[in-house]
């Protein structure tokens, strides 16, 4: 195996582990805190993978931004145990129906994916500023721009529903 | 000589004068304060209180240890540890000099040249922030866990005009690599010049950053004790404190090679045509232009903690929210239409 190929499996053991974590860990601070790792790891595909620029955005926006707020708002609840809300005994059922469901369609999807075969890298430099600011200014223009405007709307509604209650 | 021994040393080398940068800069900082309030300050360790920092890092080593019984011991230890990795990691890719030739390889003064270099510095000191939250957190103390708070708000609200602000640096430059910034400006005048309100917004917020007076709401002790580092002690406390001032170096390298022109200094090749020495030399007398913009902007921060008081908590807000990140959309506005006007763009 080459070293590429080890630190994709390290980065793979690393992004499972802490994903799982995640999910099982009792403590919702743990939770967010393995989240992170999970990130990282992530980003370190990217970088095998010759996206610096998605790499080092993943990290900013995900982990240094979004995990900050979520575990601001943790630690400003200081949910623990205790005051876990316990949901009702048909409520889970249903949550483990549809995450079945959601199980059985990825696996009929993923079902013949094994005969495909990756297409091989066209360019080697397309994970960088250049190319991605050239495709997104140049091609992707529209779309690019109708997802601005989206976020835009989001940002105003939130301002919108948390000065509600001031008036 | 290895391609990859050369840096290990260069690695080494760094890290060391990082080190003794923010060993002394603790030093400077109480001198600075004592000669602003008209006292003498240390001058009992060694000759003219130059010994003090050791003295200091010796008290600090034989403290008693103490982790509070209702904490999370885990966490409390790694926060402080996240804190000063991170302000270690942002030096790595800031640029100290030309290149220097030994035999007949020649390396770059900078550890590494990342093509997206500001990315990466934004990447880590986003970082940063999990240090002090982690282990204001992790303290289980209501004042600690308040300071943690103010940190991150703060940090994160500061962050946003700080990007906006570096926008408008990337429009006029180009480039992402803090490289071929400083080598853009090895002649003609410094960034400063067409970025003057870019440069402002990013002083302000590398101050609020770096936790620095009058932004140091994180740690103000007359509402707060001593904020997120509340429960702390010895060394652990040390790591805090030394990821403050290592910050404060690094930020002040970054704005040095954002808008003043980074290792060149003014006549650089005129001097060297009319002397004629060797570009060793040139870049060795680079790396002293560096380092005197560095202690430059490293006076500057302590000047302005001793000068001015600190800002309410919903002053600082404001600051960030209502005027500098208006005031950074509008620079990136003007930036354009500027380029757009004088043909830089089509």
């Amino acid at each position: 195996m080459s070293i590429s190929q080890y630190i994709f499996w390290f980065l793979s053991f690393v992004a499972v582990l802490s994903a799982l974590i995640v999910v099982f860990a009792k403590n919702p601070i743990y939770s967010v805190l393995n989240l992170i790792i999970t990130f990282f790891a992530i980003a370190g595909h990217y970088f095998l993978l010759n996206a610096q620029f998605l790499a080092a955005v993943h990290i900013i926006v995900y982990a240094g931004a979004i995990m900050v707020l979520f575990l601001y708002v943790i630690m400003m609840l200081n949910l623990n145990k205790e005051t876990e809300p316990h949901k009702k005994q048909y409520v889970k059922l249903v949550a483990v129906v549809a995450a079945g469901l959601l199980m059985l369609t990825i696996i009929g999807s993923l079902k013949g994916a094994e005969a495909m075969v990756p297409a091989g890298i066209v360019n080697n430099n397309i994970g960088t500023v250049e190319l991605i600011g050239d495709k997104l200014f140049g091609e992707f223009l529209l779309p690019f721009e109708v997802s601005s405007i989206l976020l835009l709307s989001a940002m105003v509604g939130a301002v919108y529903l948390s000065k509600k209650e001031l008036h | 000589m290895q391609p990859l021994l050369i840096k290990a040393i260069l690695v080494v080398i760094i890290f060391v004068i990082t080190l003794l940068v923010a060993l002394y800069a603790t030093f400077a900082e109480r001198k600075v304060s004592a000669i602003m309030q008209d006292r003498i300050g240390p001058n009992r360790a060694g000759p003219f209180g130059l010994l003090q920092p050791l003295a200091d890092g010796v008290k600090m080593f034989m403290k008693e240890e103490l982790i509070p019984s209702l904490s999370n011991k885990w966490l409390f230890i790694i926060g402080p540890c996240i804190a000063l990795l991170t302000s270690f990691m942002t030096g790595v890719v800031i640029p100290w000099g030309g290149s220097i030739t030994i035999g007949e390889t020649t390396f770059d003064l900078q550890i590494t040249d990342l093509n997206i270099g500001i990315l990466y510095l934004f990447g880590v000191v986003s970082m940063g922030v999990y240090g002090i939250m982690i282990g204001g957190w992790a303290s289980n103390n209501k004042f600690s866990l308040i300071g943690a708070i103010r940190a991150s708000s703060q940090m994160i609200s500061y962050e946003i005009a700080m990007g906006l602000a570096i926008i408008a640096l990337v429009m006029t430059t180009g480039t992402l690599s803090l490289k071929d910034i400083v080598m853009q400006q090895d002649a003609g005048f410094a960034n400063i010049v067409y970025q003057p309100v870019g440069f402002l917004i990013f002083l302000i917020c590398a101050f609020a950053e770096t936790n620095r007076a009058p932004f140091d709401m994180p740690e103000c002790e007359t509402e707060l004790i001593g904020g997120y580092h509340t429960e702390y002690s010895s060394l652990k406390l040390g790591f805090y404190l030394f990821a403050e001032y290592i910050n404060m170096f690094v930020s002040s390298a970054v704005i040095a090679c954002f808008y003043f022109g980074g290792y060149n200094f003014p006549f650089q090749t005129e001097l060297q045509n009319w002397l004629g020495f060797s570009n060793n030399v040139l870049s060795i007398l680079q790396v002293l232009a560096m380092f005197g913009k560095v202690l430059f902007f490293i006076f500057f921060f302590m000047w302005v903690r001793w000068t001015i008081p600190r800002f309410r908590y919903d002053q600082l807000m404001t600051l960030g929210w209502k005027i500098l990140l208006p005031l950074a959309l509008i620079n990136i506005f003007i930036t354009g239409i500027v380029m757009y006007f004088s043909g830089s763009i089509n």
